[in-house]
């Protein structure tokens, strides 16, 4: 890999003890081997992905718009079936391991006009299994507080979910995936929409799950949220470009060939590498009150 | 003033009727949260057309016709979710496909009997007076296993509704409980198939959720608000079709459709009103 790093993050200090392992795969919150998945009828939209995702860390899935990124969740979960390859989480496979997994999917993919409060969204983060008559314990309703206040939405939590704006539907959706009291995270597109103060705090919180021994994987097309925050970068579009710690990775070669086109970059107030492509977030998503 | 609003339950048919309809009412305020926020109601119509099949059927061979229009019913649903998931055609194309054939198999048993009956006129149009004390039991029957589903399976029903790829990332049976909302849409139209008819029984789903989702914002409360709405449009409804002297069905139908428009005109009026007094 070349070795030509734009900056290194500082800024970021990864002083995480590492976890003792128990088990050979335990070091692994994920492992990818060789996962191959798509659409009926069209090519792979990816293929042959390998990579893992060490305990304790933040890692950041980078790609542009129909990289992959959101078919990679789907295939880890087994939302989608993978016409290769396999997925493990510590060290088993990932359906009987679901209890430890957080998924937060897109915001467009969930029905925001149903009839439920913010409250409500996040506690469905606790569900641990089918219980005839099961109702949310007490302990659920904590969690599913504590998770909202993480992401600073208590005075939305009685409002119905579908009136919020859509950064603040991002944070119930990521609030939902903290109640879960995850292991291993995984977020598909958590920032974009929000302003960069809200992000900011937001990567504040997930260190903190970090820190906790959690393992974060987040994909994203933000790579200056990436290059600030997370130990290691993965670089997909439709198979893995690189991956490894977030200096080695995040090279205006490997940028180029992910994005595939030239990036410009920026070096910035601070520490922060800024760099400008074309990706664009939604209009819709970007009205934080 | 009450003996007049009393007089109707002097007599045991009426006492029936209303037993029938706070049947109807609950099981329709229930299942019809469901059918509002999923955008089913397509499907609740389709399910009660399809029970001609089976009510066809039951009079041609002598079964029972509540029977025969929950078999129906019941496999219309399952047909639906199976030709979606195997046609990969769109959810109205595949009601629009299973029902019609459902609905045309119907008439052309129909078709082969000499003359109407006046019990299978009442199937299609609901004939409330004329609910017996057998059928208040089957009804019974119904919208109990039906409450006591939606109880044992609220949760699940709730995550699959709201987020079927969460849900099913957290292991729930995603598929399994998106046909069981289809089946219990065909058991609440069969709960409401003999009193309100086949062409309106869909209204007792629709109306008074929709009426309920105007006030209110979370899943229990839209229920509850349904319920009371149903039943509200059922009581007015009986007694003014008592009175008057018109068809009870679609009395209630009326009435349940001028308590949504009523709603709608006060939560208009009021927002406009909030909207004024904050500029």
């Amino acid at each position: 890999m070349a070795r030509d790093a734009l900056t290194a993050p500082s800024g970021h200090v990864p002083a995480r003890e590492p976890l003792a392992p128990q088990h050979p795969h335990a070091a692994y919150a994920l492992e990818v081997r060789g996962l191959t998945a798509g659409y009926d009828g069209a090519p792979p939209a990816i293929e042959g992905i390998t990579f893992r995702v060490p305990v304790g860390e933040l890692m950041g899935l980078i790609g542009p718009n129909g990289a992959g990124k959101s078919t990679l969740f789907k295939s880890i979960m087994g939302l989608l079936h993978p016409t290769a390859g396999e997925a493990l989480a510590f060290g088993r496979p990932v359906r009987e391991a679901r209890a430890e997994i957080a998924y937060m999917p897109q915001i467009e993919e969930v029905d925001w006009a149903f009839p439920v409060s913010v409250f409500d969204v996040v506690v469905m983060g606790r569900y641990r299994g089918f219980r005839p008559f099961g109702r949310w314990t007490a302990a659920d309703r904590e969690a599913a507080m504590a998770a909202i206040e993480r992401v600073g939405l208590v005075p939305f939590a009685k409002r119905h979910a579908g009136a919020l704006s859509g950064g603040q539907r991002r944070r119930v959706l990521m609030a939902r995936s903290i109640a879960r009291g995850a292991r291993l995270l995984l977020l598909d597109e958590p920032f974009a929409g929000l302003d960069a103060g809200v992000q900011h705090d937001l990567l504040e919180v997930l260190d903190g799950l970090a820190h906790e021994g959690r393992s974060v994987l987040i994909a994203t097309h933000d790579l200056s949220c990436v290059a600030s925050s997370c130990d290691e970068a993965v670089c997909l579009n439709r198979r893995i470009i690189a991956a490894g710690p977030t200096a080695e990775v995040l090279t205006e070669r490997v940028l180029a060939e992910t994005f595939q086109r030239h990036l410009l970059a920026i070096p910035s107030v601070g520490d922060l590498i800024r760099v400008a492509t074309d990706e664009h977030v939604p209009a819709e998503g970007r009205d934080e009150p | 003033m009450i003996d007049w609003l009393l007089e109707p339950y002097s007599f045991a048919f009426m006492q029936r009727a209303l037993l029938a309809l706070v049947l109807v009412s609950v099981v329709g305020g229930v299942v019809g949260a469901f059918v509002v926020h999923k955008g089913l109601a397509f499907s609740g119509d389709a399910l009660a057309h399809s029970t001609l099949a089976g009510v066809a059927v039951a009079f041609a061979s002598g079964g029972n016709v509540s029977l025969g229009a929950l078999v129906a019913a019941v496999a219309t649903a399952l047909g639906i979710g199976w030709t979606r998931e195997r046609a990969r055609v769109s959810y109205d194309t595949a009601i629009g496909i299973t029902f019609v054939a459902m609905f045309a198999f119907g008439i052309l048993l129909i078709s082969r009997r000499t003359a109407y009956t006046p019990d299978l006129l009442s199937f299609v149009f609901g004939n409330i007076l004329g609910v017996s004390a057998s059928d208040l039991v089957g009804a019974s029957v119904l919208a109990a296993a039906l409450l006591v589903f939606v109880a044992a399976t609220y949760r699940e029903q709730l995550l699959v509704a709201y987020d079927p790829a969460m849900a099913s990332a957290a292991s729930v049976a995603t598929r399994l409980f998106q046909y069981a909302l289809l089946v219990m849409i065909a058991v609440a139209v069969v709960v409401a198939l003999k009193a309100i008819g086949i062409v309106l029984v869909n209204a007792m789903l629709i109306i008074p959720a929709a009426t309920a989702s105007l006030l209110v914002r979370r899943l229990p409360t839209v229920m509850l608000a349904a319920v009371g709405f149903a039943m509200l449009a059922s009581v007015i409804g009986l007694e003014v079709s008592f009175h008057a002297d018109v068809a009870a069905s679609a009395a209630i139908v009326l009435t349940a459709a001028a308590i949504f428009l009523g709603t709608l005109g006060v939560v208009s009026w009021t927002r406009r009103s909030a909207r004024v007094a904050s500029a």
